[in-house]
């Protein structure tokens, strides 16, 4: 059984892949940017059609890891790097924002001073110099994709350049999520400890608990997704996705066709960053809060299940992975909190040993199974005639 | 310095694996445009010859030349492929996932190979033209868009074959090009290669005796990292060290 | 009738009014002098009781402790805050001939820190006759300590000198203050003369200081090296095998821990007392079988589904991990107490300012022990050629008959149990809690990566560089900022040799 679900091979590839953007893009792009607020606006409250503001704003968080999990796919799922750190690059960019809101509470925070509550908490007097320039908007945007960039080329470079890879590249990567966690933990760092930082009031003059703005968050994270999804859609399709996936399964033979791999594993170590420091970007206004506990070594193996239930090395697996783990998990944790590390812990056999090509491989199995069942069905009535 | 215009020369090479010699003070010359066929008993070194051309392996002492005078010894493996050097490996080294097409025009000698050509890049007509005859010459041009790992034993050898021609190297080594084939895909190959001599220089490492007879002019015969004999086939099969290192060694059939 | 009752009641009360004396309080019998001393000490007039007080303390001894005490019951609060100390004294001057060398020592560092001469004396005849070399040290410390207090010159002098050469770091606030004190102003001579010598005597402690304070860095280091050792070898030895990076190693170490706690219970439920130290002994079996059993389920039941890909197997191992933790957090609960067995609580003072823990030096040893084990097991045993064959080439053992399967279950068992053992030493260390795989799970990795996996060798190097740096830099840097620092020295390690120190050479797949 597990070895027929192993062999999903494909004879052809279908040419479908070949094409433009599917029509199921299309769908959930309607669904998701269209239809979804259209029902938080219009249905009466109490309407059972009615899509709660809270039901929105947990989908704009989905959202958000989706387009992490885009970034996570690339270097996974098609160059076949296994990184354990994205957490690292998605709490840059949650921090880099959430410092800027941080500083536009301004004078509505519990202890009505110009510093952050756990400035003045920890008694410290002066704003400290790197906290400086998140004053501004476009910093902190600029800021929450650039410095997971810079990071990630700088750490990508050493790595990829000495031939580090396979398990050893993971494990460090792992490290890093772990000494990651533990310096945004100390309190001199003054990122706001354990308790990260929270309880923002506004963003650009609008109100984050006024549902307007939270709405409006949600379609800007659906379109940054959407034009994700594009751009991620646009390198697997160039030649370059080819030799992506080239090295994913042939690295020597790459060498010998004339590329050198180190390169494009950094490109794409570099695009996942950038796109998990959206994401994070993106989260934070919606969450609310962000605390190093997003960003170690357990959050970072749980992204990387997003993109193994969804399906790795397709996109749309990526996106459907991440909205529909966190979505159970949402689900689970309110109502059997108990049961949830069983369950994630449960998932990770369970995709690795017996659906390796995750949701979107089982979807396409099963269409299979229809179209082979439909092709001996109108053999057998030809053969009947 | 090479001084006979040859393509690749290694004097003195040795390669130690913590202790034992899996080359031990080889020299080896193969000139322009010759088809040379390597031979030798299992260990003999024959592998680790090719490894060390391309970088995969650094020797502890000799030296390795390609060309007029570029030392090998100490670049990297991708440089070395950029110099001009391919290579088809022992067990068939294609990308399982990708199509028969994409593979060769992955491997397609182009002028620049960097991420960003290659993300903006398209083919040009000439380019598919190229392909489409290297489909043609390996006999796969019905299986263009076919997924490369569904192919046959025979067929992913001559997919690799192909796509180490379209990298138009200068000097071509070739490990074990006909292992588990049959007689027919074991001749057509052979001609193949000999087609292919007429404009690169080509080495090929074999055990399979029918197929040297069919393809060499000079054969080079190792053992425990060393050239033992070199010549025609006549001579090395007449060779008494030869006769004697092969005695009782049948011909090991692959596959 | 009144006469009756009357005389003899006029007897009693003549008898007694004529028996008290001029002071009013009853004389004992023949009134020896502490007796004598004891009576005063509830005097409503200080200088009397304090006088009283340094008799019984000069005369008195411990049995006398019972009678303060109920003297001390029915007084007013200045009698009783004037007895304690008297009480402490005697009680202290009693522990200084007690059996016990702890509770001697304890006794002489109380007395040093109680600032009453009148100790030294007793201090000078306990520890001429002291056989145990740290008792005796701390009673010269006491003894010199109590001279600064005092006012003979020449004394002080001296004792300065003898806590210079005792390098007594307890000493050096006393001494500081003599230093100040010389160098004001003001000072005397013989304050200048003592500061001095004080000057001096704080140098020789803060060189010594330095120094005791290096080799304890380096026993930390040593022993953080040795856990380390122990964790990562049974996680080597399988990832050369099999390029499995087990990342429920962490798991495994905590049945082994929780095995221990099991047995301690069943000792303590079932067996007695006189028993209960052999519990730690029994574990060991326990924590490997126990480790090595569930290792092999793993083994049989995820892992060997996934050979050649690695990563996979990370995942997998990562999610087993989990729900180990899980299932451990819900049983168990959050902690649970391993009591070390006394045998090795407690340490060895090596020198002054150096004391290593007994539990510690167990698990150097121990480490030691594991690791010539498992060279004797790899490089001595049938066994292990097999293995060795097998980590080297898979296909060719195979093709010689070598049960590769049945190699890979055994050995990976094996390093589950090793994985045991490594928790079952560390309940000597820390509490037996869900979580106790994962504080050094990622330093067992980093370990195995920078050693290589092609010789037990590099996992040696690899523990002793890791653990060291990690505790050589923890004073100057803080624990955490030295493992960034480790962790960077770690990558552009890999720079240099991407395989690890000592990688297997020769032809074999890239893992």
């Amino acid at each position: 059984m597990i070895r027929s679900l192993n062999m999903l091979s494909h004879n052809h590839i279908p040419s479908a892949s070949r094409a433009d953007v599917g029509l199921a893009f299309w769908i959930a792009g309607f669904v998701l940017l269209i239809l979804m607020p259209l029902l938080n606006v219009m249905p009466a409250e109490d309407s059972w059609i009615h899509l709660s503001d809270f039901s929105l704003n947990r989908f704009g968080k989905f959202l958000a890891f989706a387009i992490l999990a885009l970034g996570l796919d690339l270097i996974w799922g098609y160059t076949g790097v296994l990184s354990l750190g994205q957490g690292v690059f998605f709490g840059l960019g949650a921090y880099c924002m959430g410092m800027h809101l941080m500083l536009t509470i301004g004078n509505e925070s519990v202890y009505g001073s110009e510093l952050p509550d756990f400035m003045v908490w920890n008694q410290v007097k002066a704003l400290p110099l790197f906290w400086k320039p998140f004053y501004s908007f476009p910093v902190a945007i600029l800021g929450a994709i650039l410095v997971p960039t810079a990071f990630a080329l700088v750490f990508g470079f050493l790595a990829f350049r000495s031939r580090i890879r396979g398990v050893y590249f993971a494990i460090i990567t792992q490290a890093l999520a772990l000494v990651a966690w533990l310096v945004f933990n100390r309190n001199e760092t003054n990122l706001g400890g354990t308790n990260g930082l929270t309880d923002f009031k506004q963003l650009l003059g609008f109100r984050l608990s006024d549902p307007g703005t939270q709405r409006a968050l949600y379609v800007l994270t659906v379109l940054c997704l959407g034009g994700a999804y594009l751009l991620c859609l646009w390198i697997t399709r160039s030649r370059a996705g080819r030799v992506l996936i080239a090295v994913r399964d042939s690295e020597p033979r790459v060498v010998f066709s004339g590329y050198t791999p180190a390169n494009y594993k950094l490109f794409v170590f570099v695009v996942a960053a950038a796109l998990a420091g959206l994401a994070g970007m993106l989260y934070v206004p919606q969450v609310g809060i962000i605390t190093p506990a997003q960003i170690g070594v357990l959050p970072s193996l749980e992204m990387v299940i997003w993109v193994a239930v969804g399906g790795r090395g397709t996109l749309a697996g990526a996106v459907l992975g991440a909205v529909s783990v966190n979505l159970g998990r949402s689900l689970l944790t309110n109502y059997f909190p108990e049961l949830w590390p069983f369950i994630l812990g449960g998932l990770f056999v369970v995709v690795v040993l017996l659906f390796p090509d995750g949701l979107v491989g089982i979807m396409r199995h099963l269409k299979e199974r229809i179209q082979n069942m439909r092709v001996t069905a109108l053999s057998a009535e030809e053969g009947l005639r | 310095m090479s001084d006979h215009g040859s393509i690749i020369y290694l004097e003195g090479v040795v390669v130690d694996y913590d202790g034992f010699k899996a080359l031990n003070n080889l020299n080896f010359i193969v000139n322009y445009n010759e088809l040379r066929v390597v031979i030798g008993p299992n260990g003999a070194g024959k592998t680790t010859l090719l490894d060390v051309i391309c970088g995969k392996t650094r020797p502890v002492a000799g030296r390795v030349i390609f060309g007029k005078d570029q030392e090998l010894i100490g670049k990297r493996e991708d440089e070395i492929v950029k110099l001009g050097i391919g290579r088809k490996f022992q067990a068939p080294s294609i990308y399982a996932n990708l199509t028969v097409w994409d593979n060769l025009d992955l491997s397609l000698k182009r002028p620049s190979k960097g991420v960003f050509s290659t993300l903006l890049g398209t083919s040009t007509a000439e380019e598919r033209k190229k392909i489409t005859e290297t489909l043609v010459t390996i006999g796969l041009g019905d299986y263009a868009g076919m997924r490369a790992g569904s192919l046959s034993h025979g067929q992913k050898q001559w997919l690799e074959i192909g796509m180490v021609i379209l990298q138009d190297p200068s000097l071509l080594l070739v490990d074990e090009p006909v292992a588990g084939m049959t007689d027919k895909e074991t001749e057509q190959t052979g001609r193949l290669l000999q087609s292919l001599a007429e404009k690169h220089a080509i080495v090929v490492i074999e055990h399979d005796m029918e197929f040297v007879r069919q393809i060499a002019r000079i054969v080079t015969v190792l053992h425990e990292g060393t050239v033992i004999c070199e010549g025609t086939v006549e001579k090395v099969q007449s060779d008494a060290r030869v006769r004697e290192i092969y005695l009782g060694r049948q011909k090991v059939t692959h596959g | 009738m009144l006469k009756r009752i009357g005389l003899p009641i006029l007897l009693a009360l003549g008898l007694s009014i004529g028996a008290a004396d001029a002071h009013g309080t009853v004389p004992p019998p023949p009134a020896s002098p502490l007796e004598q001393a004891l009576s005063q000490i509830t005097s409503g007039d200080e200088a009397v009781r304090d006088a009283a007080l340094r008799v019984v303390v000069e005369l008195g001894d411990s049995t006398l402790i019972s009678r303060l005490d109920d003297i001390r019951a029915n007084a007013d609060r200045p009698v009783r805050l004037a007895i304690k100390p008297v009480m402490d004294l005697l009680r202290n001057r009693a522990k200084l001939e007690s059996p016990d060398p702890d509770s001697r020592r304890s006794a002489a560092t109380d007395l040093g820190t109680s600032g009453k001469t009148v100790a030294i004396p007793w201090l000078d005849q306990a520890a001429a006759t002291e056989s145990n070399k740290w008792v005796r040290y701390t009673m010269r410390e006491s003894a010199a300590l109590l001279h600064l207090a005092g006012d003979d010159h020449s004394a002080k002098i001296s004792a300065v000198r003898t806590l210079g050469d005792l390098a007594s770091q307890n000493a050096v606030p006393a001494l500081q203050e003599f230093v100040t004190l010389g160098t004001a102003a003001e000072a005397t001579e013989a304050q200048q003369a003592l500061a001095k010598v004080a000057s001096v005597s704080i140098e020789r402690i803060e060189t010594w200081a330095a120094w005791s304070s290096a080799i304890e860095t380096i026993f930390r280091g040593v022993s953080l090296s040795s856990i380390l050792l122990i964790m990562s070898v049974g996680l080597a030895i399988v990832f050369g095998l099999m390029g499995v990076i087990n990342m429920a190693h962490g798991e495994l170490m905590m049945v082994g821990a929780y095995a221990t706690f099991i047995t301690q219970e069943l000792f303590k439920a079932f067996l007695p007392t006189a028993m209960f130290d052999y519990y730690f002994a029994a574990a060991m079996p326990m924590a490997f079988v126990v480790a090595a059993a569930c290792g092999m389920v793993l083994e049989v039941t995820v892992i060997r589904f996934l050979y050649g890909r690695p990563l996979e197997t990370m995942l997998a191992t990562w999610g087993i991990s989990l729900v180990l933790m899980q299932a451990a957090r819900v049983y168990f609960g959050d902690l649970t107490a391993v009591v070390a067995p006394s045998w090795l609580s407690g340490g060895v003072q090596v020198m002054v300012g150096v004391y290593l823990p007994n539990n510690r030096l167990f698990i150097i040893a121990l480490s030691f022990v594991c690791v010539l084990a498992i060279y004797a097991i790899l490089f001595r045993s049938g066994i292990g050629l097999r293995v060795r064959a097998v980590m080297q080439n898979r296909n060719m053992s195979a093709c010689l008959g070598i049960p590769t399967r049945k190699v890979d279950a055994y050995t990976f068992a094996f390093g589950s149990g090793l994985a045991g053992v490594a928790g079952w030493a560390l309940t000597l260390i820390g509490n037996v809690e869900p979580g106790l795989g994962q504080n050094y799970i990622v330093d067992s990795f980093m370990v195995v990566v920078t050693g290589g996996v092609g010789k037990l060798a590099g996992t040696i190097v690899a523990s002793l560089g890791i653990g060291g740096l990690n505790k050589l830099l923890e004073p100057s840097l803080g624990a955490v900022y030295g493992k960034v620092c480790i962790l960077m020295l770690v990558i552009l390690f890999l720079q240099w040799r991407p395989s690890g120190l000592f990688a297997i050479k020769g032809r074999h797949a890239d893992v």
